[in-house]
């Protein structure tokens, strides 16, 4: 430890570079989203870009203030911070604004917060603190209990301010799970079983598809009918999926509000209704697409610039990519994107505290999961989930909540080499 | 000191988490090479360099009245639409000739155009004529960024109930920043009917995606119209009004200042509404409509004025039959109690004078000679009832009575810019009097409608169909079906219920009958009708006094009950009463037998007179 430790000279300046680049290059995306003549001055606080600069100026002063922090603070006030964190989701519940349809917003003035993009950056510190501190070699069923336990609880909480699209960002964290062996591959494997039946059931009655699974019990059964020992696992699973299968119908039917299951229905049944939920994809695929290979240039996407894009600046920013830049547009953004991800896996396999590890992992897997459903959703690959492109749409919070965990990371790994 | 780095038994799971990543970032990749470069049919073609947005405007939605007649279509005509941003080299001078504009005021229009949008069309010209719309189809390609588009205008088939149907403008910077269904040169319902049933009538609009080459010509629909959406049609509207009445009204109340409200009791539809002076509602459609309206709203008669709705008078006599009702149900009175009248009412410190007419007066004869001593005796045994414990709390029940017949607030049905009226409260004289500073003669006036009171021509109607329905009235309104004359609009059906029995109502409708029979209406009687009516005479401080009548026939069958003012006129028998015996005549026999009587309305004029308007 150096007496005088520089913080400017141990960051990563590859995360901070790429950091810098994505963000301004949204703020140009956003200022075109909502670009008209009328309203010219960049500092104009009534137009979303204004106010963006004010969030990134924001955000640097966090970024600034997170690095001037000791490391041990990260470490000793985690729970702290989980449980703040978890009180301020319950009274989001009780006090917020509704905004959307969506109960998780606290108002000051014109600009609005999402405590729920924060509460990601409290259950990763809590997740980190409880992984580091478990000292096995395997990670026994209790450990395992309290790491679903510390993700379910804020997952539920947020579930419960109905919305849906930040509750499926905390399954992101199945990745760093994984990584720290607290899950199997046979998780992940399984998570791609449950994906499959989830859309099926929504294609097909749920009776069909379990009756389909007793089929194929059945004859797995009758194949395996040597090994005696299997049988009771294999019905065990059975039952388990059948429960899933149900389960699926009902929080389709009676959870998910009209807006979801429309924007299921869209991608699983190839949305015949452009009027509704289906409008924004075929807008947005129109879009995206008739950016052509070098795009339409700044500012002169006619997509874009007639807003039939409703959410453009926020969770559809990627249009404007696509449409005024072009795939070269996309390429730099998915590049940036995934440069990004790989650099910080590449840094949180070189700490040397398990609890850094597991906090840039952690970080890239919330990244990851922003990263593929956004842009996904743009181009029609997975259903119209509303939540943000991190550091690149319209929106204070998810800035701000990115940034935190981004500079927590960086800040841990400048002291990669102390104990902590 | 330094630890050692310990990646944990599971390290070489960092090998599929990463793989899982660049597979997601590839996955995405090819899904965008797909949609961005291979696949054509997102991108037009290449001399298409752009797609244009044709909106589709849907017809709005006509008005019939109750017996659907027609009252309220569409003429279709032509706005000339820019988008500054596709708008290149072009004969300036050419196209200025064939739209007969300067050359300077096309500078100044596509100014003010580009400062909108650059990239959504705005209005260049409005409701360009047939000849040059022809002219301009021709030679269009020759001007990018130009481009026509249909509309409609509204049409009137009689220029009559103005105020109630409104009229349709174009949408405003402020609509059009707060509801993105609007836009430049959108049309939106700005006042009565045609606001309050704007999304019905509007229906909805449908957009086609064209391509447009360099040359502003139309490269056929993008997609094969996979991404077109039909315009939906307004729907139709059934007014409540009967047209024949509503015309009838206006004419009767021609060179005159004031209103009439007809409602029919059993559903608190409106028959007509008129409000004097009017105007044509044609003058509030099309290029010259700011002209016209600043030209109506510097007219000293002030027809903009809706008087039916928002003018707002002390009720006069016809407020007895209110109090004698509170004063049967209370029991401070019964239907024989009867009080001697000697032309003159005198209590502490004050007099009330009356006319000359048989004493003593009971509840019917008090209302049939509209007797200010029996109605002021009444009125102050009434607020003095020991069963109170001070006039506050006296005064604020027969407040809530008086609230229970729809005076006092808007009936917030869809009807524009009500006024609300007044009904005085017990705060207002704390306030003006102190706690103890007020007793009843101190409002004695509230006996004989006069004072702390203001109510509109539709409350008075109103409260006239609350007598006919002996007890209850149905909120009034103005649309009786929408979409077709089957689809009833439920919204208003609820009965609002006045806690005072039934058979004081019969009481009054028995005294209101013989208002009309030997009473002060008498000179007003319909042959053949059995009419109940109330004369009023609304003190006008600021010059001849209000004349004002209400009615419902027929007395057992109440079709229709209405109110009239004629301001500057006079007595109320002299001039209301014979224009609500004429509506009624036409009402329930489509036709008027006394042409004498009719004649002389129809010469009456009361405009010269003094320009104030109603307090
Ligand atoms: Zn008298």
């Amino acid at each position: 430890m150096t007496p005088q430790f520089n913080i400017f000279k141990s960051i990563d300046k590859t995360v901070l570079l790429l950091f810098l680049a994505m963000v301004t290059i949204g703020w140009f995306n956003i200022f075109a989203s909502e670009y008209t003549e009328a309203h010219r001055h960049i500092f104009d606080l009534g137009t979303s870009y204004g106010k963006q600069l004010v969030w990134i100026l924001g955000a640097f002063v966090l970024a600034a203030a997170v690095l001037t922090i000791d490391i041990r603070f990260f470490t000793s006030f985690a729970w702290v911070i989980y449980v703040s964190l978890l009180v301020v989701l319950i009274g989001v519940l009780f006090f917020g604004v509704e905004i959307n349809a969506t109960r998780a917003w606290f108002r000051v003035g014109g600009f609005a917060f999402q405590p729920s993009e924060i509460a990601k950056y409290g259950t990763i510190l809590a997740l980190a603190s409880m992984i580091s501190r478990t000292r096995v070699k395997k990670p026994d069923i209790s450990a395992r209990m309290k790491a679903f336990g510390i993700i379910l609880l804020p997952a539920m909480l947020v579930l419960l301010q109905k919305d849906v699209g930040t509750t499926l960002v905390f399954s992101s964290f199945i990745l760093v799970l994984f990584r720290e062996g607290y899950t199997g591959g046979l998780v992940l494997f399984f998570g791609v079983v449950a994906v499959s039946l989830f859309v099926l059931t929504l294609i097909f009655n749920e009776f069909i598809i379990i009756g389909a699974l007793a089929a194929i019990t059945l004859i797995i059964g009758f194949l395996m009918r040597k090994k005696s020992r299997v049988i009771p696992q294999l019905i065990g699973l059975f039952m388990l999926l059948a429960v899933f299968v149900y389960s699926v119908d009902y929080t389709f039917d009676n959870i998910l509000q009209p807006h979801h299951k429309a924007r299921i229905e869209v991608l699983v049944y190839g949305g015949a209704d452009l009027q509704g939920a289906g409008y924004n994809l075929h807008q947005s695929k129109i879009a995206i697409g008739s950016g052509g290979f070098a795009g339409k240039g700044f500012l002169q996407g006619t997509q874009t610039q007639f807003n039939f894009i409703p959410e453009q600046s926020t969770d559809f920013i990627f249009c404007t990519v696509g449409e005024e830049w072009g795939f070269i547009g996309s390429l730099v953004i998915i590049g940036l994107y995934t440069s990004l991800m790989i650099r910080l896996l590449y840094l949180a396999e070189k700490q040397r505290s398990v609890f850094s590890r597991v906090f840039g992992y952690a970080t890239t897997s919330i990244l990851f999961f922003h990263f593929a459903i956004n842009i996904g959703m743009t181009i029609g690959l997975v259903p119209v989930i509303g939540i943000p492109l991190p550091l690149i749409s319209y929106g204070g919070s998810s800035l701000w909540g990115v940034t935190l965990m981004l500079f927590t990371f960086l800040k841990l790994d400048a002291h990669r080499f102390e104990m902590i | 000191m330094q630890i050692q780095h310990n990646p944990g038994q599971f390290s070489n799971r960092r090998k599929i988490v990463a793989g899982i990543i660049l597979a997601t970032s590839l996955l995405l990749l090819v899904q965008l090479f797909l949609l961005q470069i291979a696949d054509s049919s997102y991108k037009t073609s290449a001399l298409s360099n752009y797609l244009r947005y044709v909106t589709d405007y849907p017809s709005r939605g006509l008005i019939y009245d109750r017996n659907e007649d027609l009252l309220v279509y569409n003429e279709a005509h032509y706005d000339l639409m820019v988008i500054p941003g596709q708008v290149s080299e072009l004969d300036t001078l050419e196209f200025c000739d064939l739209l007969g504009i300067e050359v300077a005021a096309f500078e100044s229009r596509l100014l003010q155009a580009r400062q909108y949008s650059r990239f959504r069309p705005s209005v260049f010209e409005r409701q360009i004529s047939k000849t040059t719309f022809a002219a301009f189809q021709e030679k269009l390609f020759r001007y990018p960024g130009f481009f026509v588009q249909p509309r409609t205008l509204r049409k009137y088939t009689y220029p009559i109930a103005t105020h109630t149907f409104g009229y349709v403008g174009e949408a405003g910077p402020n609509v059009i920043s707060n509801d993105p269904y609007y836009r430049p040169g959108d049309y939106i319902g700005v006042s009565g009917v045609e606001r309050a049933y704007e999304e019905q009538l509007r229906g909805q609009k449908g957009v086609r995606i064209r391509m447009v080459d360099v040359h502003n010509r139309d490269a056929g629909s993008f997609q094969e119209g996979r991404y077109d959406t039909l315009a939906v049609a307004g729907k139709d509207l059934y007014a409540t009004l009967d047209g024949e009445l509503q015309l009838y009204g206006e004419r009767l109340m021609q060179n005159k200042r004031g209103s009439i409200v007809a409602i029919e009791p059993s559903t608190g539809e409106i028959l007509s509404l008129v409000t004097s002076p009017a105007f044509d509602p044609g003058l509030l459609v099309g290029r010259q409509r700011t002209r016209n309206y600043r030209m109506l709203q510097n007219d000293s008669l002030n027809p903009l004025f809706n008087r039916a709705l928002m003018a707002q008078y002390p009720p006069g006599s016809v407020f007895k039959i209110i109090n004698t009702l509170i004063a049967l149900q209370e029991g401070v009175i019964n239907p024989q109690t009867s009080y001697g009248c000697g032309g003159i009412y005198h209590t502490t410190g004050i007099s009330i004078r009356c006319r000359s007419h048989p004493s003593p007066v009971n509840a019917i004869t008090g209302i049939q000679y509209s007797c200010n001593t029996f109605s002021s005796i009444i009125f102050q045994n009434t607020i003095n009832q020991s069963k109170f414990e001070n006039i506050q709390e006296s005064l604020q029940q027969w407040r809530d009575y008086v609230t229970s017949f729809g005076l006092g607030s808007p009936f917030g049905s869809d009807l524009s810019y009500e006024l609300s009226g007044l009904v005085v409260t017990p705060d207002y004289y704390d306030r003006l009097y102190g706690p103890r500073g007020w007793r009843s003669q101190t409002i004695l006036s509230l006996g004989i409608g006069q004072g702390e009171l203001g109510v509109t021509p539709l409350q008075l109607a109103n409260m006239t169909a609350a007598v006919a329905n002996r007890g209850y009235y149905i909120t009034p309104h103005m649309v009786k079906a929408i979409d077709t004359p089957d689809n009833q609009n439920n919204q208003f059906g609820l009965a609002n219920n006045i806690e005072i029995d039934r058979e004081h109502f019969e009481t009054m409708a028995e005294a209101m009958r013989r208002v009309m029979a030997e009473g002060t209406g008498s000179f007003s009687a319909i042959p053949d009708i059995e009419t109940a009516g109330k004369t009023g005479t609304v003190q006008n401080p600021h010059g001849e006094n209000h004349s004002v009548f209400v009615a419902f026939a027929p007395v057992d069958d109440p079709q229709i009950a209405i109110s009239v003012v004629v301001e500057n006129a006079g007595y109320g028998s002299v001039w209301a009463a014979p224009i609500a015996s004429l509506m009624i005549e036409k009402y329930l026999t489509r036709e008027v037998n006394r042409a004498w009587f009719e004649q002389r309305i129809l010469d009456a004029s009361f405009l010269t007179a003094h320009p104030e308007d109603a307090q």
